[in-house]
């Protein structure tokens, strides 16, 4: 019991200081969030220009094709809020030969690398993303059962899990090419194809969207499951691409350590 | 004497950027939305009842040209000034007798260069997979979308180098470049063509500069049909381009000489 107490009190400390870092930078905050309305009220204006025409995407309906919309939007959020203020940074303790510090410490380096700073500025796309789920899928369905709500608040950490594990497996990658930031770039670019379901695309892009890049599990699979349309099979799946992507990432980072000399060596 | 410095300046950027290709690829490959875009569209115009007033075909090539206007059009000036003026390079650029823009310009120019074989790579590979989208545009097509192409970097330049000089006053501009990015986004033809806005929607956004950054380019490139009856009129869009340059350009001459003057560099 007494190491994850450990582990608990330095997260608590890390984002602590965190967050006592960013509030130095207020302007910034006020930025952050009018990008954050601007980008959603563009999500929603593509989207309208399909429905206004009577086009039902992958024949979701507008209120199902929003709950879509708020899971990107809240995995988007965690992304601006852990992925990238942490994973991006690997590149730079790479090249600058400060992995060595982190190695050294009595804290596993796969934690401390991810975990260790948080930007506040993605949280209010976080809130609003579950708010925009909750909300839409209310009118899509009049009543929400606590049981949906509970397995989609399941499958999208599952899905959080996944999208770490992916960002993590690119970010690691520069203990061989010293430059990624722009591998993390592509990911990103590919992953904008979650603000809609996956059943819009054309059955080539669908396949790629399901088995190479698990974009399907990120958006498409939370939604459902909020919606009551997800099957048992489809659920379980979705768990188990997180487990593995998790253990996958966490097997690739004891790998790559062995690639590494240090920066003086 | 000026068209050895502008040769002198070109070699030396491009020598450089030839050095970080394949990061330029990957940056290149960054640039998937519109290929994304294209699937939705494509797949929500097959057999129900959307209104684009674009064939299949027209809507692939227009996608495709979306891709490659974006490449060459991309503006990355605002990071490079904010990263130079915060740790004092400026200083000696503003010594020499060389406006520090224009290292700038021949830095980006090199590197569009630097992307040419991965365009063509892509570009021929989306063809490979749907040939029905090609169509060979002629020379002057050729000759009208390359042009195209160069005065909405010149645009897009404009307006990012508005923010750069906002460096002057503020150490984080680049943060204000969040939020130029949004209308770029969404307003630009970049996920959605012009033909699908509704009418009004179309009318204010050809207002701003945005369509003129990728969506009228593209449709030049693309050889899609202009003029009556259509979102774009080939000579009317070059004038509004035109038009644009000659409003930003001596924007950007004034602050960046307000700017200049308020310039103390770090330390000094």
């Amino acid at each position: 019991m007494e190491l994850p107490m450990r582990y608990l009190i330095s997260l608590r400390r890390f984002w602590g200081t965190a967050l006592a870092t960013q509030l130095e930078y207020q302007l910034n905050a006020l930025i952050e969030l009018l990008a954050m309305a601007g980008n959603l009220a563009g999500s929603l204006l593509v989207l309208w220009l399909f429905y206004r025409q009577g086009v039902a995407l992958g024949g979701w309906s507008w209120n199902a094709v929003l709950v879509v919309l708020g899971a990107y939007t809240c995995l988007d959020g965690l992304t601006s809020t852990l992925l990238r203020p942490n994973l991006s940074r690997i590149v730079n303790h790479v090249q600058e030969g400060t992995l060595d510090f982190v190695l050294l410490k009595p804290i596993d380096s796969q934690f401390w690398l991810s975990l260790r700073t948080l930007s506040p500025a993605g949280l209010p796309e976080l809130v609003v993303g579950v708010a925009l789920m909750l909300w839409a899928g209310r009118r899509e369905l009049g009543t929400l059962p606590p049981s949906a709500v509970g397995l989609a608040a399941l499958l999208l950490l599952a899905a959080a899990v996944t999208l770490y594990a992916l960002w993590f497996v690119l970010a690691a990658t520069s203990i061989w090419f010293v430059k990624t930031w722009n591998a993390t770039e592509v990911l990103r670019a590919a992953l904008t194809a979650g603000r809609y379901p996956v059943s819009a695309y054309p059955s080539g892009l669908r396949t790629l969207f399901t088995l190479v890049l698990p974009v399907a599990f990120l958006t498409t699979v939370p939604a459902e499951a909020l919606l009551g349309r997800l099957s048992l099979a489809g659920a379980v799946t979705s768990l188990l691409v997180a487990g593995v992507a998790l253990a996958i990432s966490r097997a690739f980072w004891g790998f790559a350590l062995r690639f590494y000399t240090s920066a003086s060596s | 004497m000026r068209w050895r410095l502008a040769r002198t300046l070109w070699l030396v950027q491009f020598a450089y950027m030839a050095e970080y290709r394949a990061e330029i690829a990957l940056w290149a490959l960054s640039g998937v939305l519109p290929f994304i875009m294209l699937g939705l569209w494509s797949a929500a115009g097959n057999g129900t009842g959307l209104e684009l007033g674009l064939s299949p075909a027209e809507l692939g090539r227009y996608f495709l040209c979306v891709f490659v206007v974006r490449q060459f059009s991309v503006v990355w000036v605002v990071w490079q000034f904010e990263e130079d003026a915060l740790q004092g390079r400026l200083s000696p650029y503003l010594l020499q007798p060389l406006h520090p823009l224009w290292r700038y310009v021949a830095a980006h120019q090199a590197e569009q260069a630097t992307r040419l074989p991965f365009v063509l790579l892509i570009a021929s590979l989306f063809f490979a997979l749907q040939p029905q989208a090609f169509a060979w545009p002629g020379p002057a097509g050729v000759l009208l979308g390359v042009l195209a192409v160069g005065l909405a970097f010149a645009i897009n330049f404009l307006l990012q180098s508005l923010i750069a000089t906002l460096c002057f006053w503020s150490e984080r501009a680049s943060a204000l470049e969040r939020l130029l990015y949004v209308p770029t986004v969404f307003l630009s033809g970049l996920v959605a063509p012009l033909q699908a806005f509704p009418p009004e929607l179309r009318r204010l956004a050809l207002h701003t500069p945005f369509p003129y950054l990728i969506g009228f380019p593209a449709q030049v490139l693309a050889g899609n049909p202009m003029g009556e009856g259509q979102t774009f009129d080939l000579a009317a869009g070059f004038a509004a381009m035109a038009l644009w340059i000659a409003l930003l350009l001596p924007l950007l001459a004034l602050l960046w000489g307000a700017g200049v003057r308020r310039y103390s560099a770090m330390g000094a």
